[in-house]
């Protein structure tokens, strides 16, 4: 399905977005696979597929330990877009891709938007390179009807946000924090002032990520946005699993809460944010 | 709309939370030049803190040694104030940080002698200092360590990837990701996001423009090569750009050849690919992932190079050549025993392409100058487990 018919539908409804992010053929392509279906069967509304780089310098610790992981199992660009077409076939949850961007480069910026297109990709995050550097990647994906995720960091000062704004379609991907991607916790008022800045600029979805590691961060990013992006958090929980199955369920439960929590009418589960719901964290 | 090019290369690829920074680094660095007081400033510190001009010596029984009638200079980039050209970066760096408010300075490093640069300069200008150093260089750099802790700086090892330069960056840029509003980032080469290759292009200009007016004082005229080392390649940048224009004059860039282990020539063996900010010449595989580089010498130990220098080689201004470890290190004693000048094993890689080059050539008479970026001290430890004793 098309992101911003997807998004935009949520937001109309006043639906919260639930986006997961996995690493591709993180901790192995079979237990990857069964991450995406979980998430699906979870409700997500967005799969992210992270393609692990050598060099991921907008990361923390728990992605550069997925990518490492996924690279040493074999993983590629071209196997990523296989994998990715694999799921197409099956759901109907849009499939975002994020990608460093050297090994677009290296495809080619007009061959990997032909080859994402072709496995039924929606969007595309690229997060090195900057609305000053976008414009040959985002045509390319343009053309083939696949959309340019933007990011805005809370270091963006109005001129650029407007200026991002205008280009960006989808959704726009909000950084929570001045940083690298990871679990923490983010402060509620800095980015519900964030949130409000850009809100401002643009009516479009807007879904925040870095850092949202848990029922709370995730409840209080949604007071104020649009949907968010889970990522680190999964991976932690992957890596702190018994076994890669006993890691599924984790997520599957994990992300099945969270769906339930930033849908719910804010402030109702306010006040149980109890020990039973942040086990996960 | 994407600015800071060399051609194709250079750009700036990095997360949007860098980029009101890198806009607000060019707007400080172009005040700055405009302002006289801070040339002066910078100039009076190059003088009378790092000891500037550094000498252009004529290497005697060297230039005898190697043959074919030709003088060989050297720049004594080694005489300088800890030790190697980084100081010249780092000084006019740290006077844009004060300019810009920041209060902790960020680096990265290889060889030790731009994080001691980066530790010297924080101490002078009273701000916190952290330096990333890859695990794999802090054994073989141990006396850098020291001098950085010395010095006052906090120096973390990096584990990951490589444990050298490539990943000690990958660390600096992910803290500077999260200090930006407080700290500044001095990078230590030509590379990374405009506009860096820039400014460290202009603060090591100095060796060029000094070189430039003592040969023309000794000689009457100007050398028919100059040679420099190229890692990420300020040495080398800063000596080129002076002669540019002057087109009489060959300018050579020398990359690590490394040995059977592997290599770091980015711009000799590598395709342009994306890394650390900038599109540049870059060791990397079919799938765009960055390979790792191998040298003896911890400065060139590094999978891409400054974007400026891929300009430089695809319009053929210059021509960039490798040698091995093994011969860096036979020039290395080669200089120490002949001129009493312990050379950086950079450094030791430009010598090693004059020997090579004078003995397969034809051309006599040649005069050569030689960047001499560094002295060797930092790398006796590695020096004596590979010849021993």
């Amino acid at each position: 399905m098309k992101l911003h018919q997807v998004t935009h539908a949520l937001k109309e409804r006043g639906r919260k977005a639930l986006v997961a992010f996995f690493t591709a053929g993180y901790p192995d392509e079979k237990t990857f696979l069964d991450l995406v279906w979980s998430a699906h069967a979870s409700g997500c509304d967005v799969i992210e597929i992270g393609i692990p780089f050598s060099d991921p310098i907008a990361d923390g610790p728990l992605i550069q330990t997925s990518s490492k992981r996924a690279l040493d199992n074999g993983m590629s660009l071209r196997h990523s877009l296989e994998l990715a077409a694999d799921i197409a076939k099956e759901i109907t949850t849009p499939i975002v891709l994020m990608s460093y961007y050297n090994p677009i480069l290296r495809m080619g910026d007009g061959h990997f938007a032909e080859l994402a297109s072709a496995a039924g990709v929606a969007g595309v995050i690229v997060p090195d390179l900057p609305l000053e550097e976008s414009d040959m990647v985002r045509s390319a994906l343009k053309s083939r009807d696949i959309v340019y995720v933007d990011l805005i960091a809370p270091t963006s000062n109005d001129d650029r946000i407007e200026a991002i704004a205008d280009e960006a379609d989808g959704f726009l991907y909000l950084v929570s924090v001045t940083g690298v991607t990871g679990v923490r916790s983010p402060i509620s008022g800095e980015i519900s002032s964030f949130v409000a800045r850009v809100r401002a600029a643009t009516d479009l979805p807007l879904y925040v990520g870095f850092g949202i590691s848990d029922i709370r961060t995730a409840k209080a990013a949604v007071a104020h946005s649009d949907g968010v992006i889970i990522g680190s958090a999964l991976i932690r929980l992957i890596e702190s699993a018994a076994s890669n199955s006993v890691g599924v369920r984790s997520v599957h439960a994990f992300l099945a809460e969270v769906k339930a929590a930033i849908e719910s009418r804010a402030g109702r589960l306010a006040g149980r944010s109890n020990s039973r719901r942040d086990r996960f964290a | 709309m994407s600015r800071g090019r060399f051609g194709i290369y250079g750009g700036q690829y990095v997360p949007e939370t860098l980029m009101p920074c890198l806009v607000e680094l060019e707007a400080a660095y172009d005040d700055a030049n405009g302002d006289t007081a801070f040339r002066v400033q910078l100039q009076h510190l190059l003088e009378t803190y790092s000891g500037r001009p550094t000498p252009l010596y004529l290497a005697r029984r060297l230039s005898t040694y190697y043959g074919k009638d030709s003088k060989i200079y050297l720049k004594r980039e080694d005489l300088n104030h800890t030790g190697a050209h980084k100081i010249n970066n780092c000084l006019g760096q740290a006077l844009l940080a004060c300019r810009m408010g920041k209060t902790r300075i960020i680096a990265e490093t290889g060889a030790g002698q731009h994080g001691v640069a980066t530790a010297t300069v924080a101490a002078l200008f009273d701000m916190t200092c952290t330096v990333y150093m890859g695990e794999v260089d802090m054994l073989r750099q141990k006396p850098n360590v020291t001098r950085m802790k010395l010095l006052g700086a906090e120096v973390i090892p990096v584990a990951s990837g490589s444990r050298t330069l490539k990943d000690a960056t990958n660390e600096a840029i992910r803290d500077w990701v999260t200090s930006v509003t407080s700290s500044h980032y001095i990078i230590g080469s030509t590379v990374g996001p405009h506009p860096y290759p820039t400014i460290v292009r202009d603060f090591q200009s100095i060796i060029g423009r000094e070189t430039r007016q003592q040969i023309l004082d000794l000689e009457q005229r100007l050398p028919h090569w100059l040679v420099a080392c190229v890692g990420g390649g300020s040495n080398a940048l800063g000596m080129f750009s002076a002669f540019v224009d002057d087109v009489s004059v060959q300018a050579f860039g020398v990359e690590a050849g490394g040995s059977s282990a592997g290599h770091a020539a980015a711009l000799c063996k590598g395709s342009p690919g994306v890394l650390h900010g900038s599109l540049s010449y870059l060791l990397q595989d079919t799938d765009g992932q960055v390979q790792l580089a191998h040298s003896i010498s911890a400065g060139l130990d590094y999978p891409g190079v400054g974007p400026e220098h891929s300009y430089l080689k695809d319009t053929g201004r210059v021509t960039y050549a490798s040698v091995t470890d093994e011969e860096a290190l036979e020039a290395f004693r080669e200089l120490s025993r002949l001129e009493g000048i312990i050379p950086a094993l950079e450094s030791s890689h430009a010598l090693a392409f004059v020997k090579q080059r004078l003995s397969t050539g034809s051309k006599h008479d040649q005069i050569i100058i030689v960047n001499l970026s560094g002295r060797g001290d930092k790398d006796i430890d590695s020096v004596r487990s590979e010849v021993g004793g």
